[in-house]
């Protein structure tokens, strides 16, 4: 009986170290893949190049690609924290009032489910074009935030809201004490998502403005090596774009980890 | 009659903890939870209200908490200490354990307890004394520091518990709070319970859907009918001063519980298909 749970915790710590293997064994593997077959077909780098090709371009490249990160990160950090503040305080808002929600939640939707590819033109028209590219990041981006902001101000449980009522704890307390720290896992859950968004929603605003800006962003170097048929700089500047995007989940993983991990179900082991 | 919100007032001159009169309760669909029910509590009694689920026997206790406002009666609850100048306690008449620990996950247990204190704006210093020694009185002092979800179910309740008294408030009111938990430990609470309410004097109305747990406790069993829950039968539980371990096998208490049973049973009649 005394070897079951070792057993248990060897076929844990086995699944946990297969987690991370086998992802890396179909990324060398396909990588390699990549690599042999434009060796093997002899393909030109215009039309596709190898991943080392890939690679010499992104460290030959590094000073003007590095600049482009550096410029769509400041605009999806930028879009990301308006959307943050934008969401969360509209979702305040509603719930503090409910004609103001009547009265402004399905211009959220409708601002939602136009496609932002669609709008991102007429704002480069009447806004600035930095504006412009963060205001797109900004409409992706602050949906979830909303919604998953009122979903976590509405499910408080009752008997701690009657609690609260009891106490004769004013609308602020209630607030402060009850319903953000009970919606927390829920905007946090929100801003994962918003994150992801806002890059979409920098991209987005930097294809559209494309060649007529003087945009300097990842997006924008992609378009524009793509009609310099620079093909490996376009794969480089893509890798950076996926790059970026893992980051900024992982970094706002972390921080719902660390700030959920002393209560919340989902930041529990499942052995808890 | 006319809708009349509970009055809590400073002083009563019936002596009365907690006076209903004429009280009903209907939900939003029509449906009769409560009453006409009348009930007085005198000071420092433990009353318990046993009763079928869905009796209305939970909203009654809503009603005297000031959680919901009666369809029509009156609601009296009176203070028996003065908000005289000096008395630096908190405002509050009323402590409520509900059925669940209903404790915030995100915050430790000492903060749990803080919490009635906070939302009157008691000042920190004193805050934290208070805090300490209700949560002395539960047993807890050792798990201040602790989460929720780190405790058994009888210790979160015993967190509750400590919340309820942390304003020192005169009437205690329980719903069905040890229901959840198994037996040994439910005989450990009810002892502390007895104890604390010995030593303290508060008025406590205990919700409950046990005869053993009903008449081991308290000074009165006010037996409730079937919905709309009205009094079915009062029964006086005169014995057994101090209550320990030696009264639940007593002859005494098992003839109490035989009488409030068969006092219960006709709220059960025409259940018995289920």
């Amino acid at each position: 009986m005394s070897s079951a749970p070792e057993k248990s915790e060897l076929e844990g710590s086995v699944l946990r170290g297969l987690r991370i293997l086998l992802p890396a064994i179909v990324a060398v593997a396909g990588t390699a893949a990549w690599e042999l077959l434009v060796r093997i077909y002899d393909i030109q780098p215009y039309v596709l190049p190898g991943p080392i090709a890939v690679f010499q371009t992104l460290i030959g490249d590094w000073g003007v690609l590095s600049q482009s990160l550096l410029a769509t990160l400041t605009t999806t950090v930028e879009g990301f924290i308006a959307a943050a503040i934008g969401g969360i305080a509209l979702a305040l808002l509603f719930n503090l009032s409910r004609l103001l929600e009547y009265s402004l939640f399905p211009y959220a939707v409708i601002l939602q489910v136009t496609p932002v590819i669609a709008i991102a033109p007429l704002l480069l028209i009447y806004l600035p074009q930095q504006t412009a590219v963060i205001v797109c990041a900004w409409i992706v981006a602050f949906f979830p935030v909303l919604s998953n902001t009122t979903l976590g101000l509405n499910s408080v449980d009752r008997n701690l809201a009657g609690l609260f009522q009891l106490y004769g704890a004013s609308r602020l307390q209630t607030l402060r004490y009850l319903k953000l720290p009970a919606a927390l896992p829920y905007i946090l859950g929100g801003l994962r998502i918003a994150g992801g968004l806002s890059l979409i929603g920098a991209v987005v605003a930097e294809i559209a403005a494309g060649t007529a800006g003087a945009g300097s962003g990842l997006a924008y170097r992609i378009a524009e090596s793509g009609y310099r048929l620079n093909i490996p700089r376009m794969f480089a500047a893509l890798f950076l774009l996926s790059l970026a995007g893992i980051v900024i989940y992982a970094l706002l993983a972390l921080i719902s980890h660390f700030a959920l991990r002393r209560w919340h179900e989902s930041a529990l082991g499942k052995d808890n | 009659m006319a809708e009349s919100a509970p009055s809590h007032r400073g002083s009563d001159a019936t002596g009365f903890a907690v006076s209903l009169r004429g009280v009903t309760k209907a939900y939003g669909n029509g449906v009769m939870a409560l009453g006409p029910f009348d009930l007085d509590v005198r000071q420092g009694e433990f009353v318990s209200l046993l009763g079928p689920s869905g009796c209305g026997k939970s909203t009654a206790l809503r009603l005297i908490a000031g959680l919901a406002a009666p369809t029509a009666g009156q609601v009296q609850v009176s203070c028996q200490v003065s908000r005289d100048a000096g008395n630096a306690r908190a405002d509050h008449a009323i402590g409520f354990v509900f059925q669940e620990p209903t404790l915030m996950p995100w915050t430790s247990v000492r903060e749990n307890v803080r919490l009635p204190l906070t939302l009157a704006h008691v000042r920190p210093q004193e805050a934290e004394a208070r805090v300490s020694e209700a949560l002395a009185r539960v047993g807890l002092s050792d798990f201040a520091d602790a989460y929720p979800r780190e405790l058994s179910g009888g210790m979160k309740m015993r967190a509750s518990l400590a919340r309820a008294l942390v304003t020192d408030p005169d009437i205690l009111l329980m719903d069905e709070p040890f229901a959840a938990l198994d037996e040994i430990t439910r005989f450990r609470l009810n002892d502390d319970l007895l104890t604390l309410w010995r030593s303290l004097g508060k008025t406590v109305i205990f919700v409950t859907h046990s005869v053993f747990e009903s008449v081991y406790l308290s000074q009165r069993v006010v037996v409730m009918t079937q919905r709309p829950g009205r009094i079915g039968a009062e029964i006086r539980i005169e014995a057994g001063e101090p209550r320990s371990d030696g009264f639940r096998t007593s002859a005494v208490y098992a003839d109490y519980c035989r009488k409030v049973s068969g006092a219960l049973a006709p709220s059960y009649a025409g259940r018995m298909a289920l």
